[in-house]
């Protein structure tokens, strides 16, 4: 909260001139008649993504050259905000021209990109930019009609939220992406979670396989993982050099764990490190408020030992001195 | 055309003789009416008629209370934090706080907060009407656990209007204290409180045609009530700040208008509004939410098939039309709306559903060029929608 989220309210003024021509006279909507695809090395692709009960549908024609795969023309019909309309129009322009293969590298953030009018200004909120993941879906969605990776398959993907029919792909994928942190960014992404709420986390009214919260803990204690190992150059953890695992620990603590407890008026210091047989242990020392509170060697603790599990690795213990 | 307003259950034009009578106690008689000098003293005589002018529009006794505040969310949260504070946290006799799963934010979310510090709130289904029936509450409802029970009078969304008479009669006559929140009915349907036994009564004089950031809560004679401002001892210790007194003395005279002219509303308006609303039922596949006879007369929540509700209500601001939407879409959590979702409609009309609301300052002219951009901004969507 700042100066900027104050007056609540701004959502049309925050679109770009592209969204707005764009939602007022889409130049791409419309259908592909079975007439126009009855030639000799043409396809008439229809792929469905969304459901109205659900706040957006799109349906996207492709007319497929099939010796080159390429996408000769493109169409979209939306029931959708205004954004879902500019999306799909500019997703509809994307994907012109392209081969299947190449459009099926569009991404939501392609999308987006390409609605605004200056390169640094996003063309539509963060709330909005479902809409442009669900421009990305489409594609996908018609790719694989193409490429007669059928609907046996696409009903194989595990499908996170059901409501708003979001697969584990898809919400690994804008996590990873899009370097989300939160489940609320991911429910602005991709629209998992902001009906029923269920596959947020269990307790909802549906039990569900998969929960966001647990996907996000995964994915960035992966997204941590890759950044360790890109860091030291090293396979592991454990391979790294005792200066490299310092600084990694530090790094951890500086960005994960500080700013947690400098929020009470606490703070932490990393003491050593040392091995036992196969564990990791991290030895901490508190200051400030810390020092003093009754939960320093309970709750805080837990929450410290679980973060170095998650972003370092599993046999890596927090531990007071 | 150039603009028309149909966005009335969010906010109303101040009447230009409210706006009038306010600018007097802006650059004039700017006094703090605490103060001893002349200036306090010119402007305590006009902010006892004000009273007058709300006791009398409200039907209050001269005993009863009608504390001044800022608005109606301070009102309700001013009954709902002191039943938290005094009588559930202090007490804790009675832990339980009833209220409908249609509220508006500032007593639904307030409640919301109730709970996390303790208290346990029952949230009360609609029937398929959309309206919490007296036969709801009294399933719902426990003399022996409940502190406090909130329904509002009319509903923000549906216009849809709630049996306050009945169920604050029933509360009385087992002894539990009666709230409403009744910001949409004031001005709209009459409100007497010698005629309706609810104890507290929140209000806001933006919603009719006063100015904003005003607004009044209703204690009854002997009912317990404590400051949710603590500081100097305006309203007799119940409400502490300098009261906005250009903004109190325009509430009264909007309260006046408004009760003086409620025939009005319950005849132009109401023919207006139904105008507007069989218009609209003549477009192909539009439903119309609540039935008519049960809602206040100024209001319409319509879902027109195929057509997002962001988009109608971008479509129709360009033709200068301004109404609201309650789609999900629109509203920065991306939640389907709890009133829509209480109510158990199909959710395909929570995301198309439109609220056209209307005052006694809106035209028949006005409703007509409404009607005539309404049928070709639903035309042009379905267009471009997907299974239309």
């Amino acid at each position: 909260m700042a100066k900027k989220d104050l007056i609540g309210g701004k959502l049309w003024e925050t679109y770009s001139n592209n969204v707005i021509e764009r939602m007022n006279n889409p130049t791409y909507f419309g259908e592909i008649s079975p007439e126009e695809a009855d030639a000799e090395d043409r396809r008439l692709i229809v792929a469905d993504w969304g459901a109205e009960s659900c706040g957006d549908a799109v349906r996207l024609f492709w007319l497929v050259d099939t010796k080159s795969d390429t996408i000769l023309k493109a169409r979209f019909k939306t029931f959708g905000c205004g954004t879902a309309i500019a999306s799909s129009d500019v997703m509809a322009e994307l994907c012109m021209g392209k081969t299947v293969d190449e459009a099926l590298k569009i991404t939501n953030l392609d999308v987006e990109k390409a609605l605004r009018d200056t390169e640094d200004q996003a063309a539509i909120p963060p709330q909005k930019m479902h809409c442009s993941v669900m421009a990305y879906d489409v594609i996908k969605k018609a790719a694989s009609l193409y490429k007669g990776v059928e609907m046996e398959d696409l009903e194989e993907e595990e499908i996170v939220c059901e409501c708003a029919r979001v697969s584990l792909k898809t919400v690994k994928d804008v996590i990873r992406i899009n370097d989300l942190k939160s489940v609320e960014e991911i429910t602005r992404y991709t629209k998992a979670g902001a009906f029923c709420g269920s596959c947020i986390r269990p307790g909802g009214h549906e039990k569900r396989k998969y929960y966001l919260e647990d996907i996000l803990a995964e994915v960035r204690a992966e997204m941590d993982r890759e950044k360790i190992k890109s860091r030291g150059s090293l396979e592991t953890f454990e391979e790294m050099s005792p200066i490299a695992q310092y600084k990694a620990i530090e790094k951890i603590f500086e960005e994960k764990i500080k700013p947690i407890l400098h929020r009470d008026g606490g703070d932490v210091e990393v003491m050593d490190i040392k091995k036992e047989g196969e564990e990791t242990i991290i030895f901490i020392r508190y200051l400030g408020g810390c020092a003093t509170c009754a939960a320093a060697g309970t709750g805080t603790l837990s929450m410290i030992d679980q973060v170095l599990k998650e972003t370092v690795g599993p046999r890596v213990t927090a531990r007071m001195i | 055309m150039e603009r028309v307003y149909l966005d009335n259950n969010a906010t109303t034009m101040v009447d230009p003789q409210v706006s009038a009578l306010m600018k007097e106690f802006e650059t004039e008689k700017y006094g703090n009416p605490n103060s001893l000098h002349s200036y306090g003293m010119e402007v305590r005589q006009p902010m006892e008629k004000a009273l007058d002018q709300l006791y009398k529009g409200l039907g209050a006794s001269d005993e009863d209370n009608i504390i001044i505040n800022g608005c109606a969310t301070e009102g309700n949260n001013t009954v709902l934090k002191y039943y938290l504070f005094d009588q559930i946290l202090k007490k804790g006799d009675k832990k339980s706080i009833i209220v409908s799963s249609v509220e508006h934010p500032s007593v639904y979310n307030t409640a919301k907060y109730l709970e996390t510090m303790g208290a346990r709130v029952i949230f009360l289904p609609v029937n398929e009407d959309g309206i919490v029936t007296l036969d709801i509450l009294k399933e719902y409802l426990n003399p022996e656990e409940t502190a406090l029970v909130s329904v509002m009078w009319a509903n923000n969304e549906t216009g849809l209007i709630f049996p306050v008479k009945e169920m604050a009669g029933y509360c009385r006559s087992v002894g539990i204290p009666f709230h409403t929140d009744a910001v949409q009915a004031i001005g709209k349907i009459p409100v007497d409180l010698q005629e309706v036994p609810v104890d507290y009564l929140t209000f806001s004089a933006h919603k009719f045609h006063g100015p904003k950031g005003i607004g009044g809560l209703y204690v009854r004679k002997g009912m317990p009530i404590g400051p949710l401002l603590h500081g100097g001892e305006q309203m007799g210790n119940l409400r502490a700040g300098t009261v906005n007194v250009p903004g109190f003395i325009g509430m009264g005279l909007a309260m006046d208008l408004a009760v003086s002219q409620l025939d009005r509303e319950l005849t132009q308006v109401r023919a207006l509004r139904d105008r507007l609303e069989d218009a609209m039922a003549h477009l192909p596949d539009v439903s119309i939410l609540g039935k008519r006879e049960l809602r206040t007369p100024n209001t319409i929540l319509a879902s027109f098939k195929g057509v997002e509700g962001e988009a109608l209500a971008w479509e129709l601001n360009k033709f200068g039309v301004a109404v609201s939407t309650g789609s999900a879409c629109a509203s920065e959590s991306l939640e389907t709306d709890h009133t829509l979702v209480a109510m158990n409609i199909d959710p395909s009309l929570s995301h198309t559903a439109l609220r056209f609301s209307l005052s006694r300052f809106t035209r028949d002219e006005e409703i007509s060029y409404v009607i005539e951009v309404l049928g070709k901004a639903v035309e042009r969507l379905r267009k471009i929608s997907i299974d239309y």
